[in-house]
């Protein structure tokens, strides 16, 4: 047992705060809009120029000049605003996002993250990852916690093509949560495990040295 | 002077040439300049060196100049899922370079500003970074980027006055208004053109000095992903 893209998604939902501005990648991590509190105002920043993200558009809405950088067809709302792309990467370079939600291929104990490419096979481009990676404020990483051939995704050092060298703060994988000291040389800390998984799957299945610095209050979440 | 061109192949007359550089505005489908590209096919220049974000798709956007085999470099941060362009990728028969999204649209920036290049914290410690030289600035690293610039930009506005001032509608703004300031000459298609006064000075996104030729084009706006939700249904987001 485990937890399932959708409560990964779920549990990233737990680092959002009221008011934060947040970038959300491609992929699972887009899920985690659905898991917003209830209330809860959070910004959604789309880097092909847009702030106040909206939810996808009922269908007689469709506007082909409205996308989001997954090029998804979405809406706006109230507060949201347009920008150019230049401006858009000024928001992400410059420090301006609280928090931003990547995948991951695989990410090393000191916070190395690999995602855009596989030696060998077809790479498509980075898009905007290593500048979000950048220039974030808070950097976490969703994602399954081995990869399709059994391998462990969490690292001592990455094998694959980096996106980022000490960029990523915290990794939420299908088995718990891990922080990671990005600019020291702290352990990387397992602070909770999915349910019905045991600190010997994480052993089993984990690459990367890491302490287990578990909140006993959230063990059984 | 007039800036009115009564379509693409006017306003391309005289300036498209075999081994050009073009800057093509763009994020995905969204807010590309249509009938430039499908101007350029037909026109059959050869050799191209294209800096866009993204590559079109199979049949469509840039994806008609690959197709064509008309294009011979791109710098770009997202080749995307044109099939086409993967082929001729992995068969040599096109060069790629790709820079981050936001490195990109800054060398774009820099290239209309006159700054020969700037220094990013985006790819240190990446394939990005090898052989770009490196510097410390309050402890932390950055690698130095060249900016860049074209022969010609192709971008799409909303609406232009016969002035070249431009308007942008929603997310098709992405990389045009950056574009229009890096290239020797720049050619704006828009869906409308209005006398001067029309638009708001205090509206114009890009002012009229960047934009040397404007004409009205017809607009297919294909959609990449068309995603929706139920009306009964108000938690799905995208």
């Amino acid at each position: 047992m485990a937890w399932t893209r959708e409560q990964i998604a779920a549990r990233a939902a737990k680092e959002l705060r009221e008011g934060f501005y947040a970038n959300l990648g491609i992929g699972l991590p887009t899920h985690v809009a659905n898991y917003i509190p209830e209330g809860m105002k959070v910004i959604l920043h789309s880097e092909n120029g847009m702030l106040g993200m909206g939810p996808f558009p009922y269908e007689d809405e469709i506007d082909p000049d409205l996308t989001n950088a997954g090029k998804q067809t979405i809406s706006e709302l109230p507060y949201s605003s347009y920008f150019s792309s230049a401006e858009s990467f000024n928001i992400v370079r410059g420090g301006h996002l609280d928090l931003t939600i990547l995948g991951g291929m695989e990410v090393s104990q000191h916070g190395d993250l690999a995602n855009w490419m596989v030696p060998g096979k077809m790479a498509k481009g980075m898009g905007g990852a290593m500048d979000l990676v950048a220039g974030v404020k808070r950097c976490v990483v969703v994602m399954e916690h081995i990869n399709k051939d059994g391998e462990p995704k969490l690292v001592k050092k990455c094998s694959l093509p980096l996106t980022g060298m000490r960029v990523i703060d915290m990794v939420i994988t299908s088995h718990g949560v891990f922080e990671i000291d990005k600019h020291g040389n702290g352990p990387m800390r397992l602070i909770e495990l999915a349910k019905g998984v045991t600190l010997e799957d994480i052993r089993a299945h984990t690459d990367a040295d890491y302490i287990v610095a578990l909140n006993e209050e959230k063990v059984a979440a | 002077m007039n800036k009115v061109y009564k379509d693409a192949h006017s306003a391309l007359e005289g300036l498209a040439h075999d081994g050009m550089t073009i800057m093509s505005g763009g994020f995905g489908l969204c807010g590309i300049p249509e009938n430039s590209i499908t101007a350029l096919n037909k026109l059959g220049v050869q050799n191209l060196n294209i800096i866009a974000n993204t590559c079109g798709v199979d049949g469509f956007g840039l994806g008609i100049l690959v197709d064509a085999k008309q294009v011979k470099h791109v710098t770009t941060s997202y080749m995307g899922e044109n099939k086409e362009f993967g082929r001729q990728f992995l068969a040599g028969e096109i060069e790629v370079e790709f820079t981050p999204q936001g490195t990109l649209a800054e060398r774009i920036r820099a290239g209309g500003a006159g700054i020969p290049a700037f220094y990013t914290k985006t790819g240190v410690g990446t394939v990005v970074a090898e052989g770009k030289e490196h510097k410390i600035f309050n402890g932390e690293t950055y690698i130095l980027e060249r900016s860049l610039k074209a022969d010609v930009a192709i971008i799409k506005a909303w609406k232009a006055d016969e002035e070249g001032n431009l308007v942008y509608r929603k997310t098709t703004q992405n990389f045009n208004p950056q574009m229009a300031t890096a290239a020797t000459i720049t050619i704006a298609e828009v869906e409308e053109i209005v006398p001067c006064g029309e638009i708001d000075p205090d509206h114009i996104h890009t002012p009229g000095i960047y934009v040397d030729r404007i004409f009205k084009g017809t607009f297919e706006k294909r959609i990449e992903k068309r995603t929706f939700r139920k009306r009964e249904a108000i938690k799905e987001i995208a």
